[in-house]
């Protein structure tokens, strides 16, 4: 693995802080998203719950390496980690999944469509490939108020994505206006159910980086340190003015879809080979041994983390649903004439 | 000195980027080019960096478009051909039209939508697509028949603060004159009776009203039928208060547009009026739309395929008669 030497080479160069945010968002969400799945399991949560289990690394790589108030970061499914990484509170989780009238999304959009658009978090639509531009429209706004000075935009996509129009005209858009954006593309060998030969017939995601004329990285995504450096580093760039950035991470999504999915379609020799190591307990094993982190302090992470979700979980369950007669059931902001 | 339908977009944009520092353009050919249409032209040289080119990426634009206005600005897009908005249908219907209401968050961009058909356009050149948008809750959905029109409710567009569709007709671009931009100081969402009758209502809106009217003249010369038109301006809302105080006076309504005959905004006035003012009827209420094909490019089969004078004067006088 080329890549994983790479950042065998650079690892001494690592931000201790920064590599540790990386795995404390990693820890955090896995422990978020085990309370969700037992939640969902349970009958509490109404719709799907899509974890990013396996993808933690890559995730909290982007979240941490961007900065909340100045970045731009479009989260996709499987962002819990880099959510937690950029700073999006534990509440905005659980109240959107328990349906808390409290939440960014007030009930009226559920689970991982949340966001805070005015703090440089969009809320993501299902139809994948659509934020690429959102953000790049984000971006140019910054630009046009003289604001982009220092500023990244940041989403990210799975290998499906990379076959929608949106994908293809977002990045390429971008990569016309010369912005700061980083594209993650988590290859996760599968869009919900559909392998990697039945998507697209290119060697490697990494050759559309050359068509599109933006910088492209390739990672191993079950390598915490890698992910901090490889993502660190496209983030870097675009920050200083290198223009797009298109990140591909190789890993193995270790859930179903979502929870209601058992991934069955996956083969066993494929969750048994490098691409199916869980980053975060490999990820433990590297803080400690390369002196990130001690034993200790992860084990005091961990409690205290466990204590954080439950609370989280615990304060959402106690909120107020919606209620249909407290709604304005107003789609425009404004009412010109009076309504429809 | 005349002001046509087109110099009013043109002028509106430039009222608009000059008082607005929000607000920049954004589509294909608009910038050094002047817009397929001519619609910006020389708005790239007076405001530098604020006209620009897209890539053909409808998709993308609207997409850009949406950002920005979450970011602040006021984005007006130009979508070459209305046609060619089907690329950025998702954008529209799905990121645009349903921001607000999941974020709180509005999205105040306006996409201009080159609208309706003329000869020799073909199927692909010649689409309207306002009853498509108007379906969609959070957006609103403009048609202006009149210069003044075009003008102010482009500048009322671009200053609300939701997602507008604005539905130019081609048709009107260089036809459509005026001796300068006079307002009425209507606001979107209010209809107009552009020309008052009593023996029967013709709904429309774009280019249709200027049909209606010309079908009204022929009937008043024919047979002295005084026919009333509403130019709805918006199709989206809707102003059926106009409408249904309009049938109060005639009893008889013909629902008129250029678009395709299944669905749209002459179901729907046809269908609130039967709801709402079924009692002011002496009539069954008709409609009349284009033929349901796609539009054919020869001028003889487009002609034949929108509604004209012809067919509205048809229409009325079987309305008329019943």
């Amino acid at each position: 693995m080329p890549e994983t030497e790479e950042a065998q080479r650079t690892r001494v160069d690592l931000d201790r802080d920064y590599v540790r945010d990386v795995f404390r968002a990693m820890l955090k969400a896995r422990l978020l998203e085990a309370k969700l799945s037992s939640l969902y399991k349970a009958g509490k949560i109404v719709g799907g719950v899509y974890l990013g289990k396996g993808q933690e690394a890559v995730s909290a790589a982007l979240g941490a390496s961007l900065i909340q108030g100045r970045d731009i970061f479009a989260a996709l499914i499987r962002d819990q980690a880099g959510r937690t990484a950029f700073g999006e509170p534990l509440l905005d989780c659980t109240r959107t999944y328990l349906g808390s009238v409290l939440g960014p999304m007030k009930g009226r959009d559920g689970n991982i469509h949340r966001g805070r658009p005015r703090e440089g978090m969009p809320a993501m639509i299902s139809h994948l490939g659509a934020e690429v531009s959102v953000v790049g429209g984000m971006l140019m706004a910054r630009r046009l108020k003289g604001e982009l000075g220092g500023v990244v935009g940041a989403t990210c996509v799975g290998d499906g994505a990379t076959s929608t129009g949106a994908f293809h005209e977002g990045i390429n858009m971008a990569a016309v206006e010369r912005l700061p954006l980083v594209v993650i593309v988590s290859n996760n060998q599968f869009a919900y159910s559909t392998p990697n030969d039945r998507q697209f017939a290119c060697v490697d995601l990494l050759d559309r980086a050359k068509g599109y004329g933006v910088g492209g990285h390739s990672v191993d995504g079950t390598d915490l340190l890698a992910c901090a450096d490889v993502i660190g580093r496209a983030v870097r760039l675009a920050r200083e003015g290198g223009g797009p950035q298109m990140v591909v991470a190789r890993l193995l999504r270790l859930s179903g879809h979502g929870e209601h999915d058992d991934g069955s379609y996956v083969p066993g020799t494929m969750r048994d080979s490098h691409l199916g190591r869980d980053c975060l307990e490999n990820g433990i094993v590297h803080m400690i041994e390369q002196g990130f982190a001690t034993v200790d302090e992860i084990e005091r992470w961990k409690n205290r983390f466990t204590e954080e979700v439950q609370a989280a979980v615990a304060q959402a369950q106690q909120e107020p649903t919606p209620d249909p007669w407290d709604e304005d059931w107003r789609a425009c902001s404004s009412e010109p004439g009076g309504g429809i | 000195m005349s002001v046509t339908y087109i110099d009013a977009i043109r002028d509106a944009q430039e009222t608009l980027l000059r008082e607005d520092p929000r607000v920049f353009l954004y589509g294909q050919d608009i910038s050094k080019f002047g817009g397929a249409f001519k619609a910006t032209k020389g708005l790239a040289e007076a405001f530098p960096g604020r006209v620009l080119d897209s890539p053909i990426s409808e998709d993308a634009m609207i997409g850009m478009a949406v950002g920005a206005a979450i970011e602040g600005m006021r984005p007006i897009v130009e979508m070459q051909f209305a046609d060619f908005s089907s690329i950025a249908f998702n954008q529209i219907v799905n990121q645009a039209a349903t921001h607000y209401y999941r974020t709180g968050v509005p999205v105040p961009l306006t996409v201009r939508l080159p609208s309706g058909g003329t000869p020799g356009s073909g199927p692909f050149h010649s689409q309207s697509m306002e009853a498509i948008y108007a379906h969609y809750p959070g957006l609103v959905v403009v048609t202006p028949a009149t210069v003044a029109d075009a003008y102010h409710m482009l500048i009322e567009s671009v200053r609300l603060d939701d997602p507008v569709i604005y539905c130019e007709h081609k048709f009107l671009y260089r036809w459509l004159k005026a001796p300068r931009i006079n307002g009425d100081g209507l606001p979107i969402g209010k209809a107009r009776i552009t020309r008052p009758g009593k023996h029967a209502t013709v709904v429309a809106y774009s280019a249709m009203v200027h049909e209606a009217v010309r079908a009204a003249e022929r009937l008043k010369d024919e047979g002295g039928w005084e026919i009333e038109v509403v130019d709805l301006r918006s199709v989206k809302p809707l102003d059926i208060d106009t409408v249904l105080a309009s049938i109060a006076r005639t009893g008889r309504l013909l629902a008129l547009g250029e678009a395709f005959p299944w669905g749209g905004v002459t179901a729907e006035v046809v269908a609130r009026v039967c709801a709402e003012g079924f009692h002011l009827l002496d009539a069954p209420p008709r409609r009349l739309n284009s033929r349901d094909t796609p539009v054919p490019y020869h001028p003889k089969l487009w002609a034949a395929h929108r509604p004209t004078p012809e067919s509205i004067c048809l229409a009325l006088r079987e309305l008329l008669s019943f």
